[in-house]
């Protein structure tokens, strides 16, 4: 039984269909006055922040809200709990007060993984993001907002993305977007393409379920959903590529290179958006960038998480790993 | 409500059959108009799943009767049941409000069995946080007893007497591929909750 | 002094023999050897090996007594079947003088479990940029013949090179701990297949094998010769044996952990996995236990490496890296080497005590089971099979990989010079 959501990797197709439908129907209490179900109530989940992320915070945040559980904010950004002994000792000072789920932000890969199975607490744990592991629910909410364009919003309901071309540009290897994505979409019967230089990829990545390319306008033609990854500026000092100038000419996005996309095509963005590095401002703002409406999309597909694992006696969610200990 | 109570098909026995149905919702939609004086301001909301297909049925009569178009939609009540730590999440059926929605209006709820009336509590509450209607009313194929909450249906199809120990199950064409209601023996299953 | 007969004893495995030992002796190796005067111990077709030799073990004294001290280090020493270790220099403070190696050295001639041999620190500090007094500490009491900055990599080559020439002077050995620094910033894990999945900084095969082959060469330049610690990778185990082909002076060691373990158990974050360098591909495996076989490998040595609990019972990043390694050392050859048939006993003999004290110049160790070599003797039960239980260790530290996991072989005795420092698997 998988009690815990950890890697995009852990969801079989039904799992994650089930995840999608449950956010269709999430989405639908945000157009009602009263945007609250009384689902998790007496229920509490505590957001630990160990890396700065307002906006998967208050993602979460608003899903929990919005779900009528008890919510505990802990940002431990800076403090001595970057050492790693701390971080079982705040997992448990936080559980002997009683937390029924822990949402985890770690920049460390495999703290949530140690969390949910170091026995260290009992709580259901649920990641936000690790490190450069995977981020499962910006994978789902990338994937519900596809569907949802792609297929439709009631003709999506119980289907997957099979067949649907995925391109995913940028720094795949620092990314967790990027890990958490082509394990999800290769799940749900997508084809995935990652693009990046070559420095930015990392080795092993032979052995992903997806295509790599070099050449962002070769594969545009046949995307149906192009995905860029944030390009942080200081990876340039780290030789990984040699200007901003010369990343953007090869690997940005801007209008030309949009009109080469089928006109079905959606951009997409998991923010913050560096504009002018990756993405043109022109690009980021017209009417087929998805990015606000994946931020909008986020706080469903995280309710529908909370409700899966935490709305009853036991998760809704098959196993497909098995759990240390 | 006990439509996930296991019936064993071969034990039970048909206490409303196909016609008995359709009468009984014929009867079901005149006292709706009587009651409501035209039936001009009804929101029917059926409960899922099976509680969704009766209220369209009922509406189609009422439009019939009343030869005007009768809003009908569905009203999931899941998130809002008292028993959801009692078992593993269920998977959400839909919430269809039609028109623009029920404030000032006639809801007229529609499920097909009539329990201890907590699917009633949890729609009412599930109500309250959509709109605010005129009034709300309650429709029922099968009204079983044993009620556990101060509640009770406006409009019965048929008053089932019924001891604990038996199952109710209600099968409609649009999910079952034939209308029956079927009154069967619990089987007795250790710590089973009692409904 | 006191006699011993050790009788029905497989010497290195070979047809059943009696040993007796007479005071820090053998005295002779026979059959229906004569019990008058002596206590018996019946081998009942156990193996004797002789005592064996570590050339790469951390004791942590001075400096981090919490995670094993030079008395805890050399107790798991003996209850491993050592008879000698060499002590790495990364303590604190570093082992780069003749003082602090010559404190290790006192300190394990006192507990008198296994002889300790420091390893001295090549640059001061193990900073890379200065050279100890390499002289001074071998002309010590310790009379230190190896020289290693174990943890960091001698990386800069000119250093590299005059440590290389000027130990020449004195016969002794620079151990080089290969690890590119550059290539390794922020690694993690070995990077492939698995890191790229888990999301941890790769740790390239190249960071390792680039370093070696600089050094071979640079050994080569300079005519003296080099030691390669804990190799782990194919490439690096071809770069030694075209080297060796070479006539050029390399010797190499490979731990017991890379010859069993693979990056696959890091899907688990269980930092009891993380270790320097790093746990690499079932094929890097492959080809070091065939080294080992042919001799391109010629020793195994431990690196144990122990951390106390806190420094392990955390996530993956923030963890310390390394394993202890003495305890369960000869188990994990024999499971790898010996019942996969590529080593017989006498290899195991030469892999595990003859060559390390060679390289080591470990005088006293090493020696053939013969009359009239000192009596430094290991007795193993082959048979035994069970699993690891850490709460048995003698080690301070218990971060094990083999936790649960079922090995065979057990050492039930061991002598230091005669003395018993293992009886029937209990410490003296």
């Amino acid at each position: 039984m998988q009690r815990h959501l950890i890697s995009a990797a852990d969801l079989s197709r039904d799992d994650a269909v089930l995840i999608l439908d449950t956010a269709e129907e999430m989405a639908r209490v945000a157009d009602r006055p009263i945007k609250k179900l009384p689902t998790l109530r007496g229920r509490t989940v505590v957001n630990l922040f160990f890396e700065d992320s307002t906006r998967t915070r208050i993602s979460f945040e608003a899903a929990e809200k919005r779900l009528s559980a008890d919510v505990i904010n802990f940002t431990a950004k800076g403090s001595s709990v970057s050492k790693g002994e701390s971080l079982k000792d705040t997992a448990q000072t936080l559980e002997a007060m009683g937390v029924d789920a822990v949402v985890i932000r770690h920049g460390a890969s495999g703290a949530p993984y140690r969390l949910a199975n170091s026995g260290w607490i009992d709580a259901a744990v649920i990641n936000a993001g690790d490190g450069t592991h995977q981020h499962p629910t910006q994978a789902l909410l990338d994937a519900f907002t596809m569907r949802r364009r792609l297929v439709g919003r009631d003709a999506g309901l119980g289907q997957d993305l099979s067949g649907r071309r995925v391109t995913v540009v940028g720094d795949v290897l620092h990314s967790r977007v990027a890990r958490s994505n082509v394990d999800l979409l290769h799940t749900l019967g997508a084809e995935v393409t990652l693009v990046a230089p070559p420095t930015l990829l990392p080795v092993g990545v032979e052995s992903w379920p997806c295509e790599v390319s070099y050449d962002l306008d070769v594969t545009l033609p046949k995307s149906d959903a192009v995905m860029m990854l944030r390009v942080q500026r200081e990876r340039m000092n780290a030789a990984f590529f040699p200007t901003e100038r010369e990343y953007s000419r090869r690997y940005g996005l801007d209008s030309d290179r949009m009109a080469r996309m089928p006109e079905h095509a959606l951009v997409m963005h998991p923010g913050p958006m560096v504009r002018g590095m990756e993405i043109t401002a022109q690009v980021a703002d017209s009417e087929r960038c998805t990015a606000v409406e994946q931020v909008t999309n986020g706080v469903s597909i995280r309710m529908a998480v909370l409700y899966l694992l935490l709305g009853g006696n036991e998760t809704a969610l098959t196993a497909r790993t098995t759990e240390e200990k | 409500m006990d439509t996930h109570a296991k019936t064993h098909a071969s034990d039970a026995r048909p206490v409303l059959e196909g016609p008995d149905i359709a009468r009984v919702l014929t009867r079901i939609a005149h006292e709706i108009v009587e009651r409501a004086k035209g039936a001009d301001d009804v929101v029917l909301l059926g409960i899922p799943t099976r509680g969704v297909f009766l209220a369209q049925r009922l509406a189609a009569k009422l439009e019939q009767i009343t030869e005007r178009e009768v809003l009908c939609g569905s009203l999931d009540i899941t998130m809002y049941r008292d028993d959801l730590r009692l078992q593993p999440p269920r998977a959400l059926a839909r919430t269809e409000i039609p028109g623009d929605g029920i404030d000032g209006r006639l809801v007229v709820l529609v499920d097909d069995v009539l329990f201890s009336g907590r699917t009633i509590r949890a729609a009412l509450d599930a109500l309250n946080d959509i709109g605010r209607p005129r009034a709300v009313q309650l429709a029922v194929l099968v009204d079983r007893g044993h009620r556990e909450l101060p509640i009770r249906a406006d409009y019965v199809g048929k008053n089932l007497p019924t001891s604990l120990r038996e199952t109710v199950k209600v099968l409609v064409t649009e999910e079952d591929g034939r209308d029956t209601v079927l009154l069967g023996a619990k089987p007795a299953a250790p710590g089973e909750r009692q409904p | 002094m006191s006699k011993i007969l050790i009788r029905g004893a497989k010497v290195l495995g070979g047809e059943p023999q009696d040993v007796l030992i007479d005071g820090e002796t053998i005295a002779e190796v026979g059959t229906g050897l004569d019990a008058e005067g002596a206590e018996v111990v019946e081998a009942d077709g156990k193996v004797l090996l002789p005592g064996l030799v570590d050339l790469h073990t951390h004791l942590r004294e001075p400096g981090r007594e919490d995670s094993e001290t030079v008395l805890t280090g050399t107790r798991a020493a003996a209850s491993g079947g050592y008879t000698a270790v060499f002590a790495m220099a990364n303590t604190f403070p570093v082992a780069d003088t003749a003082g602090v190696v010559e404190q290790v050295w006192r300190l394990g001639r006192e507990h008198g479990y296994c002889d300790v041999r420091p390893v001295g620190a090549v640059t001061v500090g193990l900073e890379g940029r200065k050279l100890a007094e390499l002289g001074a500490m071998h002309e010590s009491a310790a009379g230190v013949t190896v020289f290693s900055d174990d943890g960091k990599c001698v990386d800069d080559a000119v250093i590299m090179r005059r440590a290389l020439e000027y130990v020449k002077a004195f016969g002794g050995v620079v151990a080089q701990h290969a690890q590119e620094p550059r290539l390794t910033e922020g690694a993690q894990m070995n990077e492939g297949v698995v890191s790229a999945e888990l999301g941890l900084g790769g740790w390239p095969a190249v960071a390792e094998e680039s370093v070696i082959a600089r050094d071979v060469l640079l050994a080569d330049h300079v005519g003296s010769r080099v030691h390669i610690c804990h190799l782990s990778t194919a490439g690096s185990v071809e770069i030694v044996r075209w080297a060796k082909s070479r006539g050029i002076r390399v010797t190499a060691e490979v731990t017991p952990h890379h010859l069993l373990l693979t990056d696959e158990l890091v899907r688990t974050y269980n930092p009891v996995y993380k270790v320097n360098p790093p746990l690499r591909t079932e094929r890097d495996v492959h080809a070091l236990r065939e080294a080992l076989a042919d001799g391109t490998i010629d020793i195994v040595a431990t690196d144990h490496a122990p951390h106390p609990h806190e420094d392990k019972d955390c996530e993956w990043a923030a963890a310390a890296m390394g394993m202890v390694g003495l305890e369960t050392a000869l188990s994990v050859v024999q499971e790898t080497m010996v019942d996969t048939g590529l080593l017989d006993w006498a290899g195991v003999a030469d892999r595990m005590s003859f060559q390390p004290a060679r390289i080591g110049q470990a005088t006293g160790h090493g020696r053939p089971v013969s009359a009239g070599e000192p009596a430094n003797l290991t007795l193993v039960d082959t048979a035994y099979r069970g699993q690891v239980d850490p709460a048995g260790f003698a080690s301070r530290s218990r971060n094990t990989p083999y936790e649960g996991r079922e090995l065979p072989g057990r050492v039930t005795h061991t002598w230091l010079r005669g003395k018993a420092t293992l009886v029937d698997g209990k410490l003296t």
